[in-house]
């Protein structure tokens, strides 16, 4: 019996009006809602500073615990809370939606929670009442908090008269100005010690009734509970389970018995029965509760204005680019200085080691894999928190969902959601903060996708790479043709031609799934919240450092011994491949033969005959390793294999790429040959950072091995076409 | 008629949601039951897709799938193809 089934016949066997509780420790509150209900306000709130970031059983989807504090009381146990991502109803067809009513009830390995706090929109009642319904009607202990309740001030619907048609506590709340907090922590507090259960009956038809007795007597063993509860999952059952359907855990024979009905409903439509019961209830109450749909139009009719510029078909889209051209300027040059600082601190660190601690491994240990190692995890920080500051501000203005508008006809032709464009932009500057920004879209099946073809867009750390070879092989000007300006133009466009082929070739075949059809609200525009936004970009930078930050310095230790050892003499080498400083000629020499004689250097001749048909030796094979810890590495590495000692001016190690020559006295680097090793450098996966970050977000090693190998493969082959096909037309 | 065939301006009734089954679901889940007014406020300025306003909230969604939702055009405005510029060159109002 796995842990929910276990956790579901605990809760069934306590007593009634006592808390149902997961794991025995602290009771379990979950937040319920909408998208743009401000849901994660309301739980920000109630945490304070203090939510750690988990994932959901069995999904890759992220669940954040946090610990609510009661002011006032003495409550010696803590309460936990947990922001279920948002829903407009608990039907469910992909195992992402699934989440919520796992979460909920406590099924397929989720902790039952003691009580569920839905959050509503003041604003949109009757539509943020049919999920309050669907969690009445499945028994779940609840409160209601009437959220944004200061954007319909003029005119608000009574929280009593709520209260009256539900029969749960409902508190006017507006969590971004903090009204009704306390009262909220007050009901929460109440709501664990006597779980509030709803009082709504709706009238199905008698048809639909007799079909939900069928299944409710296919419900598998542990769902059995109380017979309102049986009638709310069937009922969830019915809305939910087909042949289609990508749910996890249903029990066959509730399966069978939902694929009977179907087939049995002789024209009926069962959707349509019990959607539009709910909806014919809400309505016929609203004028009960005070609601009508025309108390927004205030709002409404101030977005609608924004919208008509932000919307419209030419300074819609000049806005539009310039907002995504501050983002990518703020990723490429306002994180520059930044990066430096960091990579200086790092470089002046591992001086100072070098300089006070005496030579040896465990020094070399020290400056060059650990210090390296942190320095490679913390400069990714300043593009992380940067992109999840502008993501922020985009999300909750209400901007994000009008760049899933404009762009949808565009992405869609990729086979990709609108959403996805942030992200992809992203990954101009670094794949890192890209792959992490992916976040923003539902469903896994898009955010796999995304995330698999971020690496080929031209990263900033790319640049260093193909400024050194276009510098050193080819000439500035042709005629009156400037050829290294075009050659990185080509360069660009040739990865966004590869992105976008990927893209669609990727979500034909390996990562297949439904073009599901586009159903985007567009929320009213609303003034970003400061304390969110901060509060995001810090979750987001420790999730980084901690997860994908250990992989990342991992990494480099190993990097740095395959590049170290064994040792070519007794000495050690008295200087890194990163930091490299006033070295002599001597020093470089000594490092030269360091590397020659690595592992790396071996395993550079190793894969020489591999190399070969791209036209590269094994000295490039070694900057092609040497260069997995971050791709500009790629030049440092190449500046020690030709023993050239100072780093500071490209000039040297220009001269002397151009002055290498095969055995047979021909030229190595032909421009053929710098052609071919952009080409591969282009759409390699040679970055270990982009590796760790997609299995923190993927949470396996499967897909960042199949990103490797599908960009490892698609290099080589690109760089052979270019080699051969060059060679053949006689470059 | 459907929702594809509407002019920006323009108010409507929901007579039926069609299409598969998730979608329907959704759509329906969202307040698009039959009965319910829906008005086209817009169109992406790429041509697709469309904007919504149902039960005070704007929604989108694309011209593909506006095929499935049946709807019957609200009073005064029936018949009348005059000002606003069709969204799917409808053929029948001559633009």
């Amino acid at each position: 019996m796995n842990g929910a089934n276990a956790a579901l016949d605990r809760a069934n066997q306590t007593a009634p009006g006592r808390p149902e509780q997961g794991s025995g420790e602290a009771p379990l509150v979950v937040l319920v809602g909408n998208p743009n209900v401000g849901k994660t306000t309301v739980f920000n709130r109630l945490t304070g500073q203090n939510a750690r970031v988990g994932n959901y059983a069995g999904v890759t989807v992220e669940r954040r615990p946090g610990r609510l504090r009661f002011e006032g009381e003495d409550r010696a146990a803590p309460v936990e809370v947990v922001d279920v991502p948002g829903c407009y109803s608990l039907s469910a067809r992909s195992a992402e939606e699934q989440i919520a009513i796992n979460a909920v009830l406590g099924l397929g390995g989720n902790p039952r929670p003691s009580l569920a706090v839905a959050v509503v929109d003041a604003g949109q009642l009757i539509r943020n009442l049919y999920l309050v319904l669907q969690l009445i009607e499945l028994e779940v202990p609840l409160v209601v908090a009437l959220n944004m309740i200061d954007e319909v001030a003029e005119d608000p619907p009574s929280p009593e008269a709520l209260e009256r048609l539900l029969g749960v506590p409902v508190v006017a709340t507006s969590a971004r100005q903090g009204i009704g907090l306390s009262e909220l922590k007050r009901c929460i507090a109440e709501g664990l010690r006597h779980p509030p259960h709803g009082q709504v009956k709706l009238r199905y038809p008698e048809a639909l009734e007799r079909d939900l007795e069928a299944l409710i007597a296919a419900l598998p063993a542990q769902w059995r509970s109380s017979p309102g509860r049986e009638h709310g999952l069937a009922l969830w059952a019915l809305t939910s389970i087909d042949e289609r359907d990508e749910l996890a855990g249903i029990d066959p024979s509730l399966r069978a018995a939902c694929r009977q009905l179907q087939a049995r409903a002789n024209g009926r439509d069962l959707d349509d029965e019990v959607i539009a019961t709910r909806y014919a209830f809400l309505d016929r109450q609203a004028a009960a509760i005070h609601i009508g749909i025309d108390e927004h139009v205030a709002k409404r009719a101030a977005s609608e204005r924004i919208d008509r510029v932000l919307l419209h078909p030419i300074y819609g889209f000049a806005i539009f680019l310039a907002v995504m051209l501050v983002v990518f300027q703020a990723l490429f040059s306002w994180a520059d200085p930044a990066i430096r600082l960091v990579e200086r601190s790092t470089g002046w660190l591992q001086g100072l080691i070098g300089d006070v601690l005496p030579a040896g491994v465990v020094t070399d240990l020290l400056r060059d894999g650990i210090v390296g190692g942190v320095g490679n995890v913390i400069v990714f920080l300043p593009q992380i928190l940067l992109l999840f500051f502008f993501i922020s501000l985009l999300e909750d203005s209400g901007y994000m969902a009008r760049i899933a508008f404009l762009m949808d006809r565009v992405m869609k032709s990729l086979g990709l959601h609108g959403r996805a464009f942030v992200p992809m932009l992203s990954g101009f500057a670094c794949a890192v903060p890209a792959i992490l920004a992916t976040r923003t879209m539902e469903r896994q099946r898009d955010r796999l996708l995304t995330m698999m073809v971020i690496p080929l867009m031209t990263c900033s750390a790319r640049l260093p790479v193909y400024t050194l070879i276009i510098a050193a092989l080819f000439p500035p000007v042709y005629g009156w043709v400037p050829v290294q300006g075009l050659l990185m133009v080509a360069m660009y466009v040739f990865s966004i031609a590869i992105t976008l082929a990927a893209a669609a070739v990727l979500g034909r075949t390996v990562i297949q799934g439904e073009n599901v059809p586009l159903i985007l609200e567009l929320p009213p525009y609303r003034v970003p919240d400061l304390r969110g936004t901060v509060r995001m970009m810090l979750e987001r930078s420790s999730v980084f450092l901690r997860e994908a930050g250990t992989v990342i310095l991992a990494c480099t230790i190993v990097l740095w011994a395959l590049l170290s050892f064994p040792r070519a003499g007794a000495t050690s080498s008295p200087h890194s491949l990163v930091q490299l400083d006033k070295a002599g000629s001597h020093i470089a020499a000594q490092r030269q033969a360091t590397v020659e004689n690595s592992w790396g250097g071996r395993l550079g001749h190793a894969i020489e005959p591999v190399l070969q048909p791209l036209g590269f030796d094994w000295k490039i094979g070694v900057g092609i390793i040497g260069a997995f810890a971050a791709r500009e590495v790629f030049v440092s590495t190449m500046g020690i294999i030709y023993g050239i000692g100072d780093e500071d001016s490209p000039q040297p190690l220009r001269q002397r790429l151009k002055e290498e020559r095969r055995p047979d006295g021909r030229p190595l680097y032909t421009p053929l040959v710098g052609l071919s090793l952009m080409i591969f450098f282009a759409l390699a996966c040679q970055c270990m950072s982009t590796l760790a970050v997609t299995r923190r977000e993927t949470r396996t090693w499967r897909w960042p091995a199949f990103m490797f190998a599908y960009m490892t493969a698609l290099a080589w082959c690109a760089s052979f076409l270019v080699y051969q096909g060059g060679r053949l037309l006689g470059l | 008629m459907t929702l594809a065939h509407a002019h920006v301006g323009e108010k409507f009734t929901i007579e039926r949601v069609g299409g598969e089954r998730s979608f329907r679901r959704r759509l329906m889940e969202l307040g698009l039951v039959p009965g319910t007014h829906v008005e086209l406020i817009g169109v992406a300025p790429l041509g697709d897709p469309l904007e919504f306003l149902v039960r005070g909230c704007s929604l989108s969604i694309r011209k593909g799938e506006a095929l499935w939702v049946a709807v019957t055009r609200d009073g005064k405005a029936a018949a009348n193809c005059a000002a606003p510029p069709c969204v799917s060159g409808c053929g029948t109002c001559g633009k």
